[in-house]
């Protein structure tokens, strides 16, 4: 089938490819490179989320966070090993994530600053990661498509995880509610950034190929309709006063700030520069390690 | 009895809590997941221990002073660094082996935790193998040696020393839990102090 | 070396192929295979098998279309449908 419209026609009609066939350059081209920033997401996650492991307040949710952390660390090395099959080493991946030529996703380029970011965090920004990785469950690449599910698998005990820490901070002192509240009005513009700027799915090669199965405007409806009356309904507050639900079911928002996006995931976001510092340092310092282990 | 139970449940909980740290930071992706896993067991055990000690584990996990806690210096060093780690790791449970084998008769639960160090030891001697001939973890067991004699009871070190085949040498003993160990409770405690005793989490 | 994963759900189950982790021996590969596929209960059995080791067959001939072999060479609804209304219509 080395034919690229036929290719096409046959991944949009919902066919599926593996690693051995044939695969248009364009199409393989940006499926790495969007392959990748997954997995360059997930390793970057972890270090947001990290500090707090050193600090929860008790042994169940030390031991709660750790296991989602662990998770994170587990789908970048499914990510990776994808990514390897289609043709980019793993010290590659990682090498272009340091140097900032590989970006990640936007929320991981922020400061965590309470434990009521860890609720946030896990409550919202994996809600709104999962709906993207539900989409990727039809990814036309079938590799990528298999891992997902083991993937949004996890995800699901993270949503569990963060719901729980919210509630118990909702119903706690005013000070624990109030932590979440002054969390969230940080983390909401991240949040709706996240799913990307609004470009029609048919300008969007990503779904043109059927990489994604779903547009960018479409995830954030889908957060917004499910997690909004969740947040309004614990007593918190969304910091945006035209945040409202229209009658033909659209969510209408103040448009998030596409600068501030582009500016982030370009490497310029408020801890960018020191966690891909902190990366490298690991890397570099246990080199040797790898050198021993793999050299078989 | 007590005092070596609460010295055991420390020494898992510490161990527990330095090891959680390589999370998201260790040599290869594969290792950072199966290293976790470890991390939690032994957290796991320390809570299972103190649950047999108290009705509020997690206060006897957090509340004390830094002065009340009964690990062993070697579990309270700060080690990131690869060499080092797996240098205590592999230590650490011998020596925890025969702690804990001593213990099977008096403590059902000795049992139990003994069956899931047995993925802790192959862990270790995997990668004590794997290191054996290189200079940095050389120098890490010589270095952690003196600390690893002093997880144990005088009368049980020399066991310690015929499986690692080193000549015993004068023990880091408990009881001095240094600044260092002070650091880390801090940080441990830093979100639960913030609310008053007893809040939920 | 890379090593194929095949996790069980539970027994009884096929082993389906989960994922791939790169280990220098099989120690290894079990020891990480073990955590990164049942750390949660997800399986219940694992077989890992180096991935130079697995012969893949991914092409078929079928030049002459040989139907019989497949369930969609038979149209069994026109002639069942006659064959119930002769029946219907009584002995001969």
């Amino acid at each position: 089938m080395a034919d690229e419209q036929a290719f096409l026609e046959y991944v949009q009609a919902g066919g599926q490819v593996e690693t051995g066939d044939w695969l248009p350059d364009d199409y393989r081209a940006k499926l790495i490179k969007f392959i990748e920033m997954h997995g360059n997401s997930e390793l970057m996650g972890v270090l947001p989320e990290r500090e707090w492991i050193l600090r929860a307040p008790t042994l169940q949710r030390k031991l709660a966070l750790t296991a989602k952390v662990q998770d994170e660390v587990g789908h970048s090395q499914l990510i990776y090993r994808v990514v390897e099959d289609l043709g980019k080493p793993r010290e590659q991946c990682l090498a272009d994530l340091i140097s900032g030529k590989s970006k990640f996703h936007n929320v991981f380029h922020y400061p965590t600053k309470t434990w009521g970011d860890i609720g946030v965090i896990a409550w919202l920004v994996d809600a709104a990661a999962i709906i993207s990785q539900k989409a990727l469950l039809k990814c036309s690449y079938a590799p990528y498509a298999r891992i997902m599910k083991k993937i949004c698998w996890e995800e699901s005990f993270h949503i569990l995880h963060g719901r729980d820490v919210i509630l118990a901070m909702v119903t706690g002192t005013p000070a624990q509610f109030e932590l979440v509240q002054e969390a969230l009005d940080r983390w909401w513009g991240p949040l709706m950034q996240f799913h990307g700027n609004p470009i029609p799915p048919e300008d969007d090669p990503m779904f043109q190929w059927r990489i994604k199965s779903q547009g960018n405007e479409e995830a954030r409806q889908q957060f917004l309709d499910g997690y909004v009356p969740q947040i309004w309904e614990l007593g918190l507050t969304v910091p945006d006063p035209k945040l409202r639900k229209r009658d033909d079911g659209v969510w209408e928002y103040t448009e998030p700030d596409w600068d501030e996006l582009k500016h982030v995931v370009t490497g310029h976001g408020p801890r960018t520069a020191d966690r891909l510092a902190f990366r490298a340092r690991f890397l570099e310092q246990e080199q040797w390690v790898r050198d021993v282990v793999l050299a078989a | 009895m007590n005092e070596l139970l609460l010295g055991l449940a420390d020494d898992e909980l510490i161990i527990g809590w330095r090891d959680s740290e390589w999370t998201g930071i260790a040599p290869m992706l594969e290792e950072d997941v199966a290293f976790s896993s470890i991390a939690q067991n032994e957290i796991g055990h320390a809570r299972a221990v103190y649950e047999l000690l108290s009705d509020d584990a997690d206060a006897l996990a957090f509340d004390r002073e830094p002065s009340e806690y009964l690990c062993a210096p070697l579990v309270q060093l700060h080690l990131l660094d690869w060499g080092h780690t797996i240098a205590r790791r592999w230590l650490y449970e011998v020596a925890d082996e025969i702690r804990i084998t001593a213990l099977m008769d008096e403590l059902p639960l000795a049992a139990k935790i003994n069956r899931e160090e047995a993925y802790h030891r192959m862990h270790a001697e995997m990668w004590r193998e794997r290191l054996a001939d290189t200079p940095q973890f050389r120098a890490a067991v010589d270095e952690l040696w003196p600390y690893a004699l002093g997880v144990l009871p005088p009368e049980q070190r020399d066991a310690l020393a015929s499986r690692v085949e080193r000549a015993e040498v004068e023990a880091v003993e408990r009881g001095t839990n240094d600044d260092a160990f002070t650091a880390l409770h801090e940080e441990m405690t830093m979100v639960r102090r913030s609310a008053p005793a007893g809040a939920q989490w | 070396m890379i090593w194929e994963v095949f996790r069980q759900d539970r027994k009884g189950q096929p082993f389906e192929h989960g994922g791939s982790v790169e280990a220098p021996d099989a120690e290894f590969a079990e020891a990480w295979a073990r955590e990164q596929y049942g750390r949660r209960g997800e399986s219940v059995a694992l077989w890992l098998v180096p991935r130079g080791a697995v012969h893949v067959v991914d092409e078929w001939a079928d030049e002459f279309d040989l139907k019989y072999r497949r369930v969609d060479g038979y149209s069994i609804k026109a002639r069942l449908k006659e064959a119930r209304e002769r029946a219907a219509a009584g002995p001969r």
